[in-house]
This record gives C-alpha cells, sequence and structure tokens, in this order.
C-alpha cells in the first residue's frame, strides 16, 4: 500500500453488538496517502489495530466499485462523504485535507439495527423487496426483444431508477429516516416498464405497507435523499410512487 | 382488507392528509389575505367592515369555517403524529449530521415554524375571532356595520402584538416555501412541464401572503391607512 503526507485524527464509532452502548473513539492515522479510497485507509487503520492486539473496525464492503451498495459510512454528518453522486469505496482521501478531523458513523435509523460498529442490518430492504419488488413470469424461451415496444423515454426512465444499488444513503440522511427514496425507485423501475403492469397496483401497496412495517420514518419532501443518493435517484420516483399509491387505494378496485 | 384498506393510515396515507389539509389552508390564506387587504382602501374601514360583516352572516362561510376548523386541526394532528413516528424511526441521532448540505433549513424545520404558527394563531384568534364572534365589537361604522376595523386599529396600536405578528409572518413565509410545492409533490403532481410553474408560483405566493400580512399591523401602527 502506498504511503503519502496526510495526518488525519479519526473519530470512528465503535459499538460491540445491538445491544452495547457505542462511543466515538479517536484514532490518529500518519502517512496517508491522497491517493488511497476511504475503505483503503480504513484497511491502513484496522492492520494497525491488529499489530497492536486490538479489534478491528468492522465495516460493510464487497465489490469496491461503486456498483454493489453495500459500503455505508456516515462521513463528516454525510452518508458516503463529502462529494457528490460517488459511495464511500469511490470517496478518496484526496477530497480531505492534511490534518481534518473525519467522524465515522452507521446509518442511523430504527429499521437498520447496527450489527457492528459501522456495519448496519439492511435486511429491511430485503423484506420490502419480497413483499412485491417482483415480476411474476412463467418460464420459457425467451421472447423476441422487440415484441413489447418500449418509448426510449420510458425505458431511460426507468433505468434510471433500476441504478439504485439499495445502499441506503437516502434512509441515512432523512431527518426521518425514511425509505421512501429506496422503496419509489424500486416500484418505479417496475411501473414504468410493460413487464410490470399486471401487478403494478398490488405491488405499490404491498410493498407500502413492508415499508412501514419496517419502521422506517415518513417522507417530508426535504430532498436530502436525492441529494446525498450516489446514483442520483430522483424525487420523480416517490411522486409516481404517490400517484400509484393513490390509483390502488381509490380507483383500482383490486384489493390487496 | 375492506375497500379502501389502509388508505389514510399508511405513511404515503398520511401524507396525503398533510398535502391536501394544507392546500386547503393555503386557499384558505387567499380569501382571508384578500378581504384583509381592503383595509388598505384607507376609506375608515367602510369596505372593510362590508367584507368582514358578510363574512360573519353569510351561512355558507360560516359552514366553511367549520371546515377550516376540522382542515387545520386535522393538519396539526397529522402532524404531530408523523413527528412522534419520525422520531423513532432514528432512535439514536448522529454526533455530526451537516443537514445543510443536502436540503434548506426550513424543509428541516416544518415543525418548529408550524409550532409558532399555533402560538401565534391562539393569540390572533383571541385578538379577533373571539371578539368579532363571541365577546361582540363595541361599535359601529356609518354604515351601521360592525366595526372591526376599529378593533383593529385599536389593537395594533401595540408596538409588541405588532412585533409578534410580523415574526409570525416570518414563519409563515418559510412554512409555505416548503409546504406548497411539497404538498403537490406528495398528492404525486411531479411533471417536468409544471414543476417549475408549481415551484415558482409557491415562492410568489409565500412572498405576496406574508408581506400583505405583514403590512397590514405596520401599516395601522404607523398610520399610514385612515
Amino acid at each position: 500500500m502506498s504511503t503519502g503526507n496526510m495526518n488525519l485524527t479519526l473519530k470512528v464509532w465503535r459499538q460491540k453488538n445491538n445491544n452495547a452502548k457505542g462511543a466515538l473513539v479517536d484514532y490518529k492515522l500518519a502517512d496517508i496517502s491522497p491517493d488511497m479510497s476511504f475503505l483503503e485507509m480504513f484497511d491502513v487503520l484496522n492492520e494497525q489495530l491488529i499489530n497492536k492486539g486490538e479489534e478491528p473496525v468492522v465495516f460493510d464492503h464487497d465489490c469496491r466499485e461503486g456498483i454493489c451498495g453495500m459500503c455505508s459510512m456516515f462521513i463528516n454528518g454525510r452518508p458516503h462523504g463529502p462529494k457528490d453522486l460517488v459511495t464511500t469505496c469511490q470517496l478518496h482521501m484526496r477530497s480531505f485535507k492534511d490534518g481534518d478531523t473525519i467522524v465515522v458513523e452507521p446509518w442511523r435509523a430504527a429499521a437498520f439495527p447496527v450489527v457492528k460498529d459501522l456495519t448496519v442490518d439492511r435486511s429491511a430492504f430485503d423484506r420490502v423487496i419480497a413483499a412485491g419488488g417482483f415480476i411474476s413470469v412463467n418460464t420459457g424461451n425467451a421472447q423476441d426483444a422487440n415484441n413489447l415496444p418500449i418509448p426510449k423515454m420510458q425505458a431511460d426512465a426507468a433505468f434510471e431508477a433500476a441504478a439504485c444499488i439499495g445502499c441506503g444513503a437516502c434512509v441515512a440522511t432523512c431527518k426521518n429516516a425514511s425509505a421512501m427514496l429506496f422503496v419509489s425507485a424500486k416500484i418505479s423501475q417496475l411501473a414504468l416498464l410493460p413487464q410490470g403492469q399486471p401487478e403494478r397496483y398490488r405491488r405499490v401497496q404491498s410493498m407500502v405497507a413492508q415499508m412501514d412495517a419496517e419502521g422506517f420514518g415518513n417522507c417530508t419532501n426535504t430532498g436530502a435523499c436525492e441529494a446525498e443518493c450516489p446514483k442520483g435517484i430522483s424525487l420523480e420516483n416517490i411522486a409516481r410512487m404517490n400517484r400509484d399509491f393513490a390509483s390502488a387505494k381509490f380507483i383500482s378496485e383490486e384489493t390487496v | 382488507m375492506s375497500g379502501f384498506g389502509n388508505a389514510f393510515s399508511s405513511s404515503i396515507g398520511k401524507k396525503f392528509i398533510m398535502g391536501i389539509t394544507g392546500l386547503f389552508l393555503i386557499l384558505f390564506l387567499i380569501v382571508h389575505c384578500g378581504i384583509n387587504a381592503l383595509i388598505f382602501i384607507s376609506d375608515g374601514g367602510l369596505t372593510f367592515n362590508v367584507g368582514a360583516h358578510f363574512m360573519a352572516t353569510n351561512w355558507i362561510i360560516r359552514a366553511g369555517e367549520i371546515v377550516l376548523f376540522i382542515g387545520l386541526l386535522a393538519h396539526i394532528f397529522q402532524a404531530l403524529r408523523l413527528t412522534l413516528q419520525n422520531q423513532k424511526a432514528r432512535p439514536v441521532k448522529y454526533a455530526v449530521n451537516d443537514g445543510k448540505a443536502n436540503s434548506k433549513w426550513y424543509s428541516r424545520s416544518m415543525g418548529l415554524l408550524g409550532t409558532l404558527l399555533l402560538i401565534f394563531l391562539v393569540v390572533h384568534l383571541k385578538d379577533f375571532w373571539v371578539v368579532s364572534r363571541f365577546t361582540g365589537i363595541p361599535t359601529v361604522d356609518a354604515n351601521g356595520h360592525e366595526d372591526l376595523y376599529a378593533v383593529m386599529k385599536e389593537k395594533f396600536q401595540d408596538p409588541v402584538r405588532v412585533a409578534v405578528y410580523i415574526l409570525a409572518m416570518f414563519s409563515l413565509c418559510y412554512h409555505l416555501l416548503h409546504g406548497f410545492a411539497s404538498a403537490f409533490q406528495t398528492l404525486g403532481w411531479n411533471h417536468s412541464k409544471y414543476n417549475g410553474i408549481i415551484k415558482g408560483a409557491g415562492v410568489w405566493y409565500s412572498v405576496i401572503i406574508s408581506i400583505l400580512f405583514a403590512a397590514m399591523p405596520i401599516a395601522v401602527y404607523f398610520g399610514l391607512i385612515q
């Protein structure tokens, strides 16, 4: 690992398990390269902790390419740190200055209980998806791609919604810990396409009901989620979800 | 599950109630502000008193007043419920939370602004509504109408009251700046062709209504209208 010239003070949330009381712990780091990613900086910290015989900091990560949605640090009061449209793993130390103090906390929401240190349990999202974030199709030969004409704008909008990696930054930054941006993106990616139509109004009701059951807060339209989303998911999706929900409840004759 | 199921008890349903009652209160403010602005005619309150007399005696308006109170209470009650739920959704707060990096302060302070408005509303209802409906307006004007204008002139001689009213209108302005466009978003009216119009109308509405309301105690206090 390359060395560099940055000296940093980290204040990291340490918590043994979900029942334990956590606290911010100070760590001094020297010779950090500005070319490191934020997670590589944590790797350096952890190697030092292991060498000293201390418990390393537990944090979620997987692909480190900004596409899997596993990394989840709340850095200096913002999810995924100070840069727009990047995940923590794609954040580099050049975005900080020598001598900086960096506060790192886990996502904080009742629906995302802390597992250990900076790792939270985001399986609430999985249960929301399982409640209806799919289409039911019979198996068989794939039909020709152009059998279902989809307007370009519609396809693009669906694709933009589908860019959501389910990292939970929207919940983390929302003052109400609301999951509306995530849920609306997962509803929209199907609601915008013909394949999603048969279950469209059933889906929105089931997924919203599961979202509520998980204990996420309620949206107050501050727009913080959209501003912090590493994939730029738009608030338009929330409006679409609300429209579909109203249609499902007040117009559709099908009950769930 | 019955026909409407949890239409209004779900998170989105509760938001619908906030949005619908909010838009209703926005419409009410136009009527309220429009009639009050009759004082700027500066005719000793004669025209204003005609308006006030109509509002106090017309049965449709009186019925509307009941709906208004129901709407207002629903807005307040729902806001309290949502706020309590939202606090429960994040039991452990962040040590550092940089809210200004991603949202406007007033969009994050609707509860505080709303509470200030509620306190103001108690003062305001006591000042005028209680007087005109219950304790009675003491004098009549040249047309024989109850002289609510005289009550207004008397109340706004008190600089503290004038200051309270002006501060309340700042709260109102910021509450509306977020609330106006937010209600449309909640009700699903987000459309690339109309978003600009909604946002613009929201800003103009909030600023004009608040300035007009704030101008009333100022104009009376400084004797700018007769």
